[in-house]
């Protein structure tokens, strides 16, 4: 047994140090990311935001932390308690296991002794798993909502499931060109790929793919101008009404997890990873480089995790049905146009920024889908109600 | 067929949608926009309190004092008015006979042995200041009121007079006592000699 730990030690110890890193980095990162939104929420509507807790406040997350961690353990009455115990662990469980095949630093795509910055390195079905795992994240709220034995919760969790249902196709439509492109799977060759000048980005070919992505992604986040499941004005919280104290944390601590995820990913495959001007060659393996490259990494997800915070504070909240019509009318026709631009350039071997043209699709779709918005919202008031209504009325009489 | 309109009820129009705003895009960078230039302009509206305290004006109708009169005694008559006018029952007075013999006290028949407020049962209406023949009960401007039992904030006859001393040392005297139309019995007896009785509160006295 000894022997066998020692001959399978120096692999088996960057794993275990990624596991502590991640294990250790997630809880404190979204104590921090709810003080960062917070002080943003604050500057976006001018105010000043935590500013008590230590110097600029940024003990608040702490304080935050140690006080929902030390609140009373309510259970109510009519919760089904082994589900209600079950589920913001099951969300936790799979907005973390996301993490594991996700770089969180330069990793090369040939494997390498010593600490590599991913948990499952060479992974060739990597990008795959990470969607997979990402959508089981709806198990979570379906049961949290479910357990919780009430009719908001429960409708919160209804919506959440379609809400998943609708937005894992755009989202894994805007990934299948990359994906095509590539010829790979694995997120490290992904990212290896769009290395050498700034214009191999996945960002500067593929930009349509950019928008699907991130917007269908944001919808699996259950983020603000998604969060249907959770609004607050309509289903008091949805499927987290019932939830307080470290239950409650460990759900937001899964979404905040899933907003990272996003982030990282969004980096990942579109803004070209660890790579930057000046820092394009091959992973190397001074340990300076790494840390800038994983300080490139890591700005990139933090601008874009900043990016996700003002769209919330941007805009409103999506009715259920223009959600739906989001994803079905809107992303999804433009992913697959995505999918075929891609195919065709594949196919005719025609330099593939060619494709930056499918930008073009997304001022098409839009005005298609402005035209539908002014004739539906539009409509004279002096004409009275609309027709249907007026007969509906007519024959009620 | 056209639903008939009601003169009272005014229809207002909503703004129409033009192509930018109907087209998301435009419309999101520009919300985003907006946002950002709230994050980089610096100017908070928040107000950092216990550093910056408010202005308060002087009509607010905060913690109750005692007034004293020239002499320093308490001005209360012990006459039961604002004890009878509190809606939240939140005064107790025990009047005494002023101590005849003392020529301190010589002027007076009666005066408040004990008084008490209960500052958290009183709901800042103004009423007893209102009813208070002599203007002795008045509130001021003090906003802040903290404890740590309820006893504590039980006021006493002596804490209401402290509090008087404190806000006219202070110069926070409300506006009620600047405006000096006191109550005709905080007066001396009126002679003939004398012109009409002040203008404000003292006219339907």
């Amino acid at each position: 047994m000894i022997d066998y730990l020692k001959q399978i030690w120096p692999s088996l110890w960057p794993t275990l140090g990624a596991i502590g890193v991640i294990l250790a980095v997630v809880p404190l990162l979204g104590l921090y990311i709810t003080f960062i939104e917070r002080k943003l929420a604050a500057y976006v509507q001018d105010r000043l935001g935590p500013n008590r807790v230590g110097p600029f406040g940024l003990f608040q997350a702490i304080a935050d932390g140690i006080k929902l961690f030390l609140k009373e353990q309510t259970i109510p009455d009519h919760v089904y308690t082994f589900l209600y115990f079950i589920a913001p662990t099951f969300s936790l469980i799979t907005a973390m296991f996301a993490l594991v095949v996700m770089p969180f630093g330069p990793v090369p795509t040939e494997y390498i002794e010593g600490f590599r910055y991913i948990v499952a390195p060479g992974i060739d079905i990597g990008i795959m798993l990470m969607i997979a795992i990402s959508s089981l994240s709806a198990y979570g709220i379906i049961l949290g909502g479910w357990a919780s034995n009430n009719k908001y919760s429960l409708y919160g969790a209804i919506r959440s499931c379609a809400q998943f249902i609708s937005y894992e196709i755009p989202l894994g439509l805007s990934i299948i060109g990359i994906i095509a492109a590539t010829g790979s799977l694995n997120i490290e060759q992904i990212v290896s790929a769009q290395g050498g000048a700034v214009w191999n980005w996945n960002v500067f070919w593929q930009p349509l793919a950019l928008l699907v992505f991130f917007t269908s992604a944001l919808a699996e986040t259950n983020r603000l101008p998604f969060d249907l499941p959770e609004c607050e004005q309509e289903l008091v919280g949805g499927f987290h009404t019932e939830y307080g104290g470290i239950k409650f944390v460990i759900f937001f601590l899964a979404e905040y997890t899933h907003v990272v995820t996003v982030s990282f990913l969004t980096a990942l495959l579109f803004f070209g990873g660890w790579h930057f001007p000046g820092l394009t060659g091959p992973v190397d393996v001074s340990l300076g480089g790494m840390l800038l490259r994983t300080f490139v990494l890591i700005s990139k997800v933090s601008l874009v995790v900043v990016f996700i915070m003002l769209l919330r504070w941007s805009l409103p909240r999506f009715r259920f049905d223009q959600l739906m019509g989001l994803a079905w009318k809107g992303l999804i026709p433009l992913g697959l146009a995505n999918l075929l631009c891609v195919a065709v350039v594949l196919t005719m071997d025609l330099p593939k920024h060619v494709l930056a043209f499918t930008a073009l699709f997304v001022i098409v779709g839009s005005m298609i889908s402005a035209r539908q918005l002014q004739l539906t919202i539009n409509q004279p008031r002096s004409a009275g109600r609309p027709a249907t209504n007026v007969n509906l009325t007519e024959s009620a009489i | 067929m056209t639903t008939k309109k009601s003169k009272t009820v005014k229809w207002g129009e909503e703004p129409k949608l033009g192509w930018m705003e109907a087209m998301y895009l435009p419309a999101i960078a520009g919300g985003l926009m907006t946002a950002l230039k709230h994050v980089f302009s610096v100017k908070a509206t928040t107000r950092q309190y216990p550093e910056v305290e408010p202005e308060i004006p002087p009509n607010y109708r905060g913690v109750h004092r005692l007034n004293r009169d020239e002499e320093g005694r308490v001005k209360c008559v012990a006459c039961y008015m604002c004890q009878t006018a509190c809606p939240a029952n939140c005064i107790e007075i025990i009047a005494a006979p002023a101590p005849k013999d003392d020529p301190h006290w010589k002027d007076r028949d009666k005066f408040p042995q004990t008084f008490t407020i209960d500052e958290l049962r009183c709901i800042y209406c103004g009423m007893c200041e209102e009813a208070c023949p002599v203007d002795a009960i008045e509130l001021t401007s003090i906003y802040d009121l903290t404890g740590y039992t309820r006893k504590e904030l039980v006021f006493d006859k002596e804490k209401l007079l402290s509090i008087y001393d404190e806000t006219s040392k202070a110069g926070k005297d409300p506006i009620r006592t600047e405006r000096g139309a006191l109550g005709p019995a905080s007066e001396i007896a009126p002679t003939a000699s004398q012109g009409p009785p002040p203008p404000g509160r003292g006219s339907h006295g």
